[in-house]
């Protein structure tokens, strides 16, 4: 915690809200990509102190909130179906599927294990050499390394029962197909730290460059969202458009080689559907053909029919940062954490509830 | 741990036979041994006076054995804090097992041990009780359910309607330490530092409470189960009046706090076991935090927050920054994040 607690500094906070305000002259849209970083504005009750000229809206970085109906309905049968061993980290397990989450399947006797690392999972495997063992590998290109080292670790030890169900989905082509979309309002990005700070900066220059948008990576604490915001407004109020790294203490240059090269070894990327998004072109890893044998995709080839989402929800518009949460007629009413109608209400990262928990009417965030 | 002709539970140990009643003698009769209990009758009979509080609780916790304690002493010293909560002075406990089959005898003797030496530290006694087996795979080793009895201390006035605008609200100790002992152990987790449950009888010190302050204190309440944030939102709602908190005052274990940090979830709504909440009229706060300062069960006690007609129903936390947020219910259990 020593680490952390001068990014928490009332007095830092302090300084960084007055340069903000003593630079801000016009209205700015910015989006903080990442649904930590959403978090961390809410629960720290920043978007109410910030100047009003400053919105904030929502991006698309809650990998749960994102990953599609159609393979939360997969990882449900492959546990229900196929009785396979189905872990997953904890954030994903009561998001709902068509027609239910895994929380639902477990409670209906199918063998879901929550787990805080996929090595967890290759364990698991080794163990129980009679049963098939599943990790719902999701997240961004931050959890890619810790699920392509599983897979190595499965082949290494020779793991005839281990794999994994993909749902890697990559920061960069989000944020340009958020652009590129006729009705985008952002003018400048927070980028998300974590995920610099194994891929790097390079990916970054060229949307910059040819968007002409400016872009700070930024962390995840106060003091750092708050710098982050700082370094944007100066280059919107300037004109200017660049890449800058806030996070520099934690984001390299040329990000974790290692980490990158795990990555390269076992997956490859592919076009991937977003739920409430879409398709974006070259916006997810699969499993490189050399490790097939550790794609559930393949290995148990589910044909799962594609289910409408619910038409209520208007989660495509919070994560494209069109709409606030709490700008949602379902919002608090029919849809509640307990019994959402959209992932970004359910997961711990997504916008919804990050609004839901800790802002209500008599603090109604901006 | 005696002599047995047995190293595991078997489902006859449940029958009510011989072998259940071999248990009993050699396992907890002779262990937790006291007037009462010794009539052997299928309830206790005695004598109490005046107002009296009555509680039950079940304990199904996973691993039953977590660093700083086990099932046992968290089954006694539940009931016992849950009757010290209500002002009571605890007296008589039953001790119910349901034990799955299978159960080593080590492993149940060290249970019934502890409980025996937290009862002796609470001062109560185990007076009725009973034992059944479940199959192998039907239970989770064992599950413990004990319920009490005791007495309202005289000068005692616990109620919700005694909360009023102005009370402050004290936490007794740091809290969160319990629950992330537990995760601590769970499979998969290193943490640098050894967490260890804070699970302990806090019914002397309430009772001094009481004692030095009467009426004075308004409302208390162990925030088990939830955390601090769900007895805040109960209380607010329940009282029909708001409550303020602030961050900066809301005493966490540095340990805690990053093992909460790494996993995502928020102290406030981690389980607590040897920690109270008192919510106690603003003139004695400052009195009641330099009395519980004085006994090491609640030496880091400190005033965290006020109760006030603004924002009813509503607990806000003004954060270490100054932000300030609604701490809501939580919905379901916490869960570790992906990223």
């Amino acid at each position: 915690m020593k680490y952390l607690s001068e990014y928490r500094s009332p007095e830092l906070v302090d300084y960084f809200l007055k340069e903000i305000k003593r630079t801000v002259t016009k209205p700015w849209v910015i989006m903080e990509v990442c649904g930590g970083q959403t978090h961390s504005l809410v629960k720290n009750g920043l978007l109410n102190l910030l100047p009003g000229q400053v919105r904030m809206v929502h991006g698309p970085g809650c990998p749960v909130c994102v990953t599609p109906l159609n393979l939360i309905d997969k990882a449900v049968y492959l546990a229900e179906e196929k009785k396979v061993i189905l872990c997953s980290f904890g954030d994903m397990i009561r998001v709902p599927g068509s027609k239910k989450s895994l929380l639902d399947a477990k409670a209906n006797g199918a063998d879901i294990r929550i787990l805080y690392s996929p090595l967890e999972a290759v364990k698991i495997a080794a163990e129980n050499p009679d049963e098939e063992v599943v990790f719902f590998a999701v997240g961004f290109e931050t959890t890619a390394p810790a699920n392509a080292l599983s897979v190595i670790h499965a082949k290494r030890q020779r793991l005839k029962n281990y794999s994994i169900l993909t749902s890697h989905v990559l920061v960069p082509p989000a944020m340009e197909a958020i652009i590129n979309h006729d009705d985008n309002i952002v003018q400048g990005f927070l980028a998300a730290g974590h995920v610099c700070t194994i891929m790097g900066l390079s990916e970054y220059y060229p949307i910059v460059e040819k968007h002409k948008i400016p872009m700070v990576v930024t962390g995840f604490e106060p003091v750092d969202l708050l710098q982050g915001i700082a370094m944007l407004v100066a280059q919107l109020e300037k004109g200017e458009y660049k890449l800058e790294n806030q996070y520099s203490r934690v984001v390299e240059e040329e990000g974790n080689p290692a980490a990158r090269k795990m990555i390269d070894d076992v997956f490859e990327s592919s076009d991937r559907e977003w739920r409430g998004i879409g398709t974006i072109p070259g916006s997810g890893f699969e499993v490189r053909e050399d490790f097939s044998a550790y794609d559930a995709n393949k290995k148990f080839r589910v044909n799962i029919a594609k289910a409408e989402e619910n038409k209520d929800c208007i989660a495509g518009h919070v994560l494209r940062g069109l709409k606030k949460p709490h700008e949602c007629s379902e919002f608090g009413k029919r849809c509640t954490p307990a019994n959402p109608l959209g992932a970004p209400m359910v997961s711990s990262e997504g916008a919804c509830a990050a609004y839901y928990h800790y802002s209500q009417a008599d603090l109604t965030t901006k | 741990m005696p002599q047995l002709d047995f190293d595991i539970i078997t489902l006859g140990h449940g029958s009510g036979g011989m072998l259940t009643q071999k248990l009993l003698d050699s396992g907890v009769f002779t262990v937790l041994a006291n007037p009462l209990l010794d009539q052997r009758h299928d309830g206790a009979t005695f004598t109490m006076n005046g107002r009296v509080a009555f509680s039950s609780d079940s304990y199904v916790i996973s691993p039953i054995f977590f660093p700083g304690g086990n099932i046992g002493e968290l089954a006694i010293n539940g009931t016992v804090n849950d009757l010290a909560m209500c002002g009571a002075i605890p007296k008589y406990l039953s001790l119910s097992f349901i034990i799955e089959e299978g159960l080593a005898m080590v492993e149940f003797w060290e249970i019934i041990t502890s409980i025996k030496s937290a009862c002796d530290k609470a001062g109560v006694y185990v007076v009725t009780g009973d034992t059944k087996v479940v199959e192998r795979g039907k239970g989770d080793k064992i599950f413990i359910n004990t319920s009490g009895i005791g007495e309202i201390h005289p000068q005692a006035n616990i109620s919700i309607s005694q909360i009023k605008s102005g009370d402050r609200i004290i936490v007794s100790n740091e809290i969160a330490t319990h629950g992330m002992s537990i995760m601590s152990v769970r499979k998969g987790l290193e943490f640098e530092s050894e967490m260890v449950s804070d699970t302990r009888p806090l019914n002397h010190v309430v009772k001094k409470l009481i004692d030095t302050f009467g009426e004075s204190i308004h409302f208390l309440r162990d925030p088990t189960r939830g955390g601090v944030a769900s007895v805040l939102n109960e209380i607010a709602t329940d009282a029909k009046l708001g409550i303020d908190i602030f961050q900066k005052d809301i005493p966490v274990d540095d340990a805690v706090a990053g093992a909460c940090e790494m996993l995502g979830l928020d102290p406030l709504y981690v389980a607590n076991e040897g920690v109270f909440i008192a919510i106690v009229d603003e003139l004695i706060a400052d009195d009641v935090v330099k009395l519980l300062r004085q006994y090491k069960e609640t030496v880091q006690a400190v005033t965290i927050g006020t109760v006030t007609t603004n924002h009813a129903k509503q607990v806000i936390l003004t954060s270490s920054i100054g932000g300030r947020r609604v701490v809501n219910r939580l919905t379901g259990e916490q869960l570790p994040r992906i990223c």
